[in-house]
């Protein structure tokens, strides 16, 4: 029984100039699934979940998101239908304090923020699920602390508290653990692995080993274009892969 | 965050005690001063929610004062004093205007941004000049002070309370917009504007919104300013205006409630002091400001105790 693709991507192309970084990508995610991206550095890794994101105009190409056609909305709306991206380079609001952050992204999908007189700071409706969720992610102790004092791999893990804070359907992560040492990585990974079957799941990740054990489908980018895509034992044996992989050092 | 909020109050407190304290030592014109540097300082508060809270360098805010400054004006010129009227007038005519130019100008940033408003503020300053009727560039008198139901704007002492009045009820319209939800979005968008677009933010429409409540806050002291002058010029619009009441902003420290009110002291007592010693003062206050800039970041606010976090 084939879970419904949540997420189809169909011949997406995008050129900076003469360079094709994103060169007829088709690829699928089925509701539930954890999909991951592999490729070496420059592969247009980030530029491809730019365009499945919204912050990235694709040349030609269709991206499909539970059916819907969402290759012309921005990425306010494509928040609102689910999609929910982390970025490579933290971009956490770095003057606000790590429950501030959440709120914000919870506020973003709790109705109208045309609210110009009572307090969101003291707004339960707000600091409730932004706490459960930084209890969730492991950083409930750090709440009151300003992002910027927050050491890189919290400020990592206060990317994901985001995502979840937006009632996510599709969850993007792109590289989640990029900088993390290895016991915050084992961590990371043990909880993404909890959203297996609950949560569909697209990440860009350098991390083999993690990509091994959380993947349920891998999909290896080279070059801008999509070279491999199948179950994690299908890409390790496969010979292409392992040409392109082999003199690439991977974190 | 405590301090920050008994140091307005003790501001505002102070600024309760200069009339009695300047009919106490015979000097009216402290009073005048005073409420000088209050009606600046409602300026530099609607400037400082865009610019301090959101990020938005405009440069032509001064235009908002010429317009609530004319409305009130030209009004008052055809016989309509009522204050009530003219004030109203001021705000609608401002909001309608910062509406205008705000879906705009907002559809840019950074530089493109600033010489929009720019633009847009020199625009209406031509206008301004050219309206013969009104004086043209050389302005003309206020034809009468607005009343208010009994309050007449021409009695100093009445007058300084009512600006007073309307600035602690700005200060504290200003500090419930920034902890508002409304405010929060504003001042993520200023922080990372790619974060709030990506947790579901179209930052636009609350950008809009807060540019025109400052304009709208800005024909408000336009209307004062008028009053405080007796005098309608164009001059009320020209874009170096708009740069003194930046000055004060970030003089005074910008994201805060009280660094407007500070830098409107700070630059108008500065530019009293010096030019009572030399009519050169110009070149005593930039060198002044350029040190501020650099080594006081947070501006005066800044210096305070509790300074260096927003409110």
């Amino acid at each position: 029984m084939t879970a419904a693709a949540l997420l189809e991507v169909d011949n997406l192309s995008k050129s900076f100039g003469a360079l094709r970084a994103t060169d007829q990508v088709s690829l699928t995610a089925l509701a539930g699934e954890t999909h991951a991206i592999i490729g070496p550095n420059g592969a247009g890794k980030t530029t491809l979940i730019g365009q499945l994101s919204g912050t990235l105009r694709p040349d030609s190409g269709h991206i499909r998101f539970a059916g819907e056609d969402i290759t012309r909305l921005g990425a306010p709306a494509r928040s609102h239908r689910g999609l929910a991206r982390s970025f490579q380079i933290t971009s956490v609001y770095r003057d606000f304090t790590a429950l501030d952050n959440v709120a914000l992204a919870v506020q973003a999908h709790a109705g109208s923020s045309f609210r110009l007189w009572r307090p969101a700071r003291t707004d339960p409706a707000l600091r409730d699920p932004a706490r459960a969720i930084l209890d969730e992610v492991g950083l409930g102790a750090r709440a009151d602390v300003l992002a910027a004092n927050l050491a890189h791999g919290e400020q990592r893990q206060l990317e994901v508290a985001m995502v979840l804070a937006t009632k996510p359907r599709l969850m993007l992560l792109d590289e989640p653990m990029a900088g993390m040492g290895t016991d915050e990585s084992q961590r990371m990974v043990k909880f993404l692995a909890r959203f297996r079957g609950r949560q569909t799941i697209l990440l860009v990740e350098h991390d083999m080993d993690a990509v091994f054990s959380l993947a349920d489908r891998i999909s290896v980018l080279v070059y801008g274009r999509i070279v491999a895509t199948g179950t994690p034992a299908e890409i390790r044996a496969n010979p292409e892969v392992q040409r392109a992989y082999l003199g690439e050092e991977d974190a | 965050m405590r301090a920050r909020t008994i140091a307005i109050v003790a501001v505002l407190a102070a600024l309760a005690a200069v009339p009695p304290l300047a009919a106490a030592l015979g000097q009216p014109f402290y009073l005048d001063l005073f409420r000088r540097i209050m009606i600046f300082a409602i300026a530099a508060l609607s400037l400082n929610l865009i610019l301090g809270y959101g990020g938005m360098v405009s440069f032509g805010h001064a235009a908002y004062l010429g317009i609530g400054a004319y409305a009130v004006g030209i009004l008052a010129y055809h016989g309509v004093t009522n204050g009530f009227l003219q004030f109203a007038v001021a705000i609608g005519a401002s909001a309608a205007i910062a509406l205008v130019i705000g879906a705009v100008s907002i559809r840019t940033s950074g530089v493109y941004f600033i010489m929009i408003t720019l633009a847009f503020t020199q625009m209406l300053f031509y206008l301004g000049i050219s309206l013969e009727e009104y004086g043209g560039d050389d302005g003309i008198r206020l034809k009468a002070h607005s009343q208010f139901a009994g309050l007449d704007l021409a009695h100093p002492t009445p007058f300084y309370y009512f600006v007073l009045a309307i600035l602690a009820g700005f200060v504290y319209l200003v500090h419930r917009i920034v902890n508002s939800r409304f405010g929060m979005v504003i001042r993520a968008a200023k922080s990372n504007e790619a974060r709030t677009r990506a947790i579901g933010f179209s930052p636009y429409p609350y950008k809009l919104a807060a540019f025109v409540i400052a304009g709208a806050m800005g024909g408000v002291a336009g209307a004062l300013l008028v009053n405080q002058t007796a005098y309608l010029t164009p001059e009320f619009m020209n874009w170096t205006r708009s740069g003194e009441i930046m000055f004060m902003v970030i003089l005074g420290g910008i994201a805060t409630l009280i660094g407007p009110v500070l830098g409107a002291a700070a630059l108008l007592l500065l530019e009293d002091l010096l030019a009572a010693w030399t009519t050169h003062w110009q070149i005593i206050l930039g060198p002044i400001l350029v040190l501020v800039v650099l080594f006081a970041r947070r501006g005066l606010a800044g210096l305070l105790p509790g300074g260096g976090r927003d409110d």
